[in-house]
């Protein structure tokens, strides 16, 4: 059984469909970046749109809510000039005992070009690649808990952007690494571009068991973690975790792991602090943080739109794919 | 009237030891010779077992057979067929079906339908604990009992709390019916689905921490200590549950248990690219785990192996890991596998018999049966010669989801006889006459 990092990539090693992070080679992965460089400009042009892919169509498939994530999506599929269409698949026909193998058929037999997939289960967009049919890509936009590889590289390509040698970088993810998603594409990135030290930090009850075999040195102790960080990475932690058998109290997790000003004093200026977004104010982070000069936050949200681009640019905007 | 069927020069294996030379004679489903020399006079098929191992039939200690209620998976009759095939004497079905097995109708129509396709192969039916599995209210286990079942099961169901077990516990020992549990700590568990480590940690899958079997069997031994009750546990998963078992056997507590095959043969590894093949409950575990369920099977701390049969149709598994169905189809691989065993030094030939027939028989209170003078005809040559990779499309049973496909056998089964009646041979022509 072919894994997703095997099953993503082409027999020349180029990227049939994006899945994950996971195995992805530097050269690959800094490749996405360069690209997505190529097509920021874009945005900032008179006219936000380039020809290439044109007469493609894009089909963004969402199974859990999401505003943001899903008009990125669609923003970076119409500024590369694809037609694009939104199921919301929360209330389509997987509602009504429809398989997601049957409603893939019946896509498919759209003439869709690409998957964008979002999922609560992990390994639903590798599924979808499983069967997908030839010239059918699929770009995961979020499985379960599994990954979220645009995320991960709109975050190495915001961090590249001010700090261009990534492996003199000691960062620490801190959060809900239990449930993250985002946290295991961004752990696999940062390996792959070499991060000379990668922390994970949060209480017992968010941290996966076996998360050190990632490359990773896990700590409880949110001081004695971000000692010497050059990045904050922070997590979104959902709001029915706030409280219950993980934590007891979003004030309590702030005190213990938010990212507060004295903590950021002490990491010094040269700190850089991110976040996947929405962020919570006065829980992961001190409200003041999120627009500080050491925020990249807004920036990371700006940059999803030309990774994406990039990604499907390089998927489907080189001709037909096998 | 059956055929009489002589066997000659076969090699054979018991739960005692292993013999150079056995020859069989069977006559009206039962073995009326067993010696070193064949035995004399007319029989109606002669085989030569030259080379090939003689060896008491597997007796599988749960099977879903899927009917009533899931027949679009698999049915009586072609699972019982499939048994027949395998070499699969007996079998124990537990009481999960659509009805659930919780009143003596669901019993009565089962034992007309296993009636009803003529198959030799033992159906041994477990009754539900509680009213459909639910958890709170204690089944009529008396009824059960007369109407033929052989004990009282919760599967991987939860019981509500710790009094609602030992009530469970106390009331099936009143009718002398041992408890078969899955033990599972429900809270614990959780929506999991793979086990608690790096690999559901790197494919975010939520987690089954082995705290959830080994709470569940402390909570079961401590239950069984204060009330003298029986439990047989089924399908253990990790070394630390079994260790358990194993000392409370030691000390003398009237429990058992037996694992999966799979369960020796597999780890976590399984689950790479989210094969759902490899979505089983309770999950595959870690390396050290498998390590110490086969050392336990070996020493007898787990006293007996099963194939924890569940045949699915293609979609069942056709889908997201977490969204797909436990289970593997496992008669078709219960013997070509357990064979593997014995290549790799994991247990011997007399071990494995041990686990597959002997102690199956006795936790399902049955009589002893082996390769005996009097025994029924129950038994399998083995050829330890035909390896291949398993195949699922060869299956017989309509389940084809195994996460064996591809591992070589340790061996075939060339002949499957059950109740004197020979239901599968694969044999070269000069073998066998009639």
């Amino acid at each position: 059984m072919k894994t997703s990092a095997e099953l993503q990539l082409d027999d020349d090693g180029r990227l049939r469909h994006l899945l994950t992070t996971e195995g992805m080679s530097r050269e690959l992965l800094t490749e996405i970046l360069d690209t997505a460089a190529q097509f920021a400009p874009v945005a900032g042009a008179p006219v936000k749109k380039v020809p290439l892919l044109r007469g493609r169509t894009v089909l963004n498939l969402f199974f859990e809510a999401s505003t943001r994530t899903r008009t990125t999506f669609e923003l970076a599929a119409t500024r590369l000039s694809a037609d694009v269409l939104n199921i919301d698949a929360q209330t389509s026909s997987t509602s009504k005992g429809e398989t997601l193998f049957d409603m893939q058929r019946t896509l498919e037999a759209m003439q869709v070009d690409m998957f964008v997939i979002r999922h609560g289960s992990s390994g639903a967009a590798h599924f979808f690649a499983q069967h997908a049919a030839p010239g059918v890509s699929v770009l995961n936009a979020g499985d379960g808990r599994h990954a979220h590889p645009t995320q991960a590289l709109l975050d190495m390509y915001t961090l590249r952007c001010h700090r261009p040698d990534i492996s003199q970088l000691c960062v620490a993810i801190v959060g809900d690494l239990m449930h993250s998603r985002v946290a295991r594409s961004d752990i696999h990135a940062l390996r792959a571009l070499g991060a000379r030290e990668i922390r994970v930090i949060a209480p017992r009850t968010l941290m996966p068991s076996g998360i050190e075999t990632l490359g990773v040195i896990p700590y409880t102790d949110m001081d004695r973690g971000l000692d010497g960080v050059d990045v904050v990475m922070l997590l979104r932690l959902q709001r029915e975790r706030m409280r219950g058998s993980l934590l007891a109290s979003p004030g309590e997790f702030h005190r213990a792991f938010g990212l507060t000003e004295r903590r950021l004093a002490q990491l010094g200026s040269e700190a850089l602090v991110m976040h996947p977004g929405p962020i919570n104010r006065g829980v992961e982070l001190a409200g003041d943080i999120a627009y500080s000069p050491q925020s990249l936050i807004l920036q990371q949200v700006e940059h999803g739109i030309a990774i994406r681009m990039a990604v499907m640019a390089m998927i489907i905007g080189r001709g037909p794919t096998a | 009237m059956s055929a009489s069927i002589r066997i000659i020069h076969a090699r054979a294996i018991d739960a005692h030891g292993e013999y150079e030379r056995l020859s069989l004679g069977i006559r009206e489903g039962r073995i009326v010779h067993a010696d070193a020399t064949p035995p004399d006079g007319l029989w109606d098929i002669d085989i030569d077992a030259e080379g090939l191992l003689l060896a008491p039939a597997w007796i599988e200690l749960a099977a879903r057979l899927r009917e009533p209620g899931a027949t679009h998976k698999a049915d009586i009759a072609s699972e019982l067929r499939a048994a027949a095939r395998c070499g699969v004497a007996a079998v124990a079905l537990p009481p999960d079906t659509r009805p659930v097995v919780d009143r003596p109708a669901v019993v009565d129509w089962i034992r007309t339908r296993v009636h009803g396709t003529g198959s030799p192969v033992q159906v041994h039916i477990l009754g539900a604990a509680t009213v459909n599995l639910a958890g709170t209210e204690i089944s009529e286990m008396g009824a059960l009992a007369n109407a033929g079942c052989i004990g009282i099961a919760q599967c991987g169901d939860a019981l509500r709390d710790t009094a609602v077990m030992r009530r469970v516990l106390e009331y099936a020992a009143s009718f002398d019916l041992p408890l078969h549990v899955q033990p599972v700590d429900a809270a614990l568990a959780g929506e999991g689905c793979a086990h608690e480590g790096a690999m559901a940690t790197r494919m975010g899958l939520p987690p089954v921490p082995v705290a959830a079997e080994t709470c569940a069997v402390g909570q079961w031994l401590s239950l069984v200590e204060a009330t003298g009750a029986r439990v047989h546990f089924g399908r253990l998963s990790s070394g630390r549950g079994a260790e358990m078992v194993a000392q409370a056997r030691a000390a003398g507590l009237p429990v058992s248990a037996d694992v999966a095959l799979h369960q020796l043969l597999l780890t976590d590894a399984a689950l790479r690219g989210f094969d759902t093949a490899a979505h089983v409950q309770p999950p595959l575990r870690s390396e050290a785990d498998r390590a110490t369920l086969c050392a336990q099977l070996a020493q007898g701390g787990i006293s007996a192996l099963c194939c924890d049969h569940q045949p699915h149709e293609f979609d069942a598994k056709n889908a997201p890991f977490d969204l797909s169905e436990p289970g593997a189809s496992g008669l078709d691989t219960a013997w070509s596998m357990a064979l593997s065993l014995l290549d790799a030094e994991i247990i011997d030939g007399p071990q494995l018999i041990r686990a597959c027939h002997t102690q199956p028989l006795e936790i399902l209170g049955q009589p002893a049966q082996g390769l005996a003078v009097g025994a029924r005809a129950d038994l399998v040559l083995l050829d330890r010669a035909q390896r291949a990779a398993v195949d699922p499309r060869l299956f017989t049973s309509r389940g084809r989801n195994t996460p064996l496909a591809g591992k070589t056998t340790g061996g075939s089964v060339a002949l499957s006889c059950i109740a004197g009646v020979i239901e599968h041979e694969s044999l070269d022509a000069h073998r066998l006459h009639r």
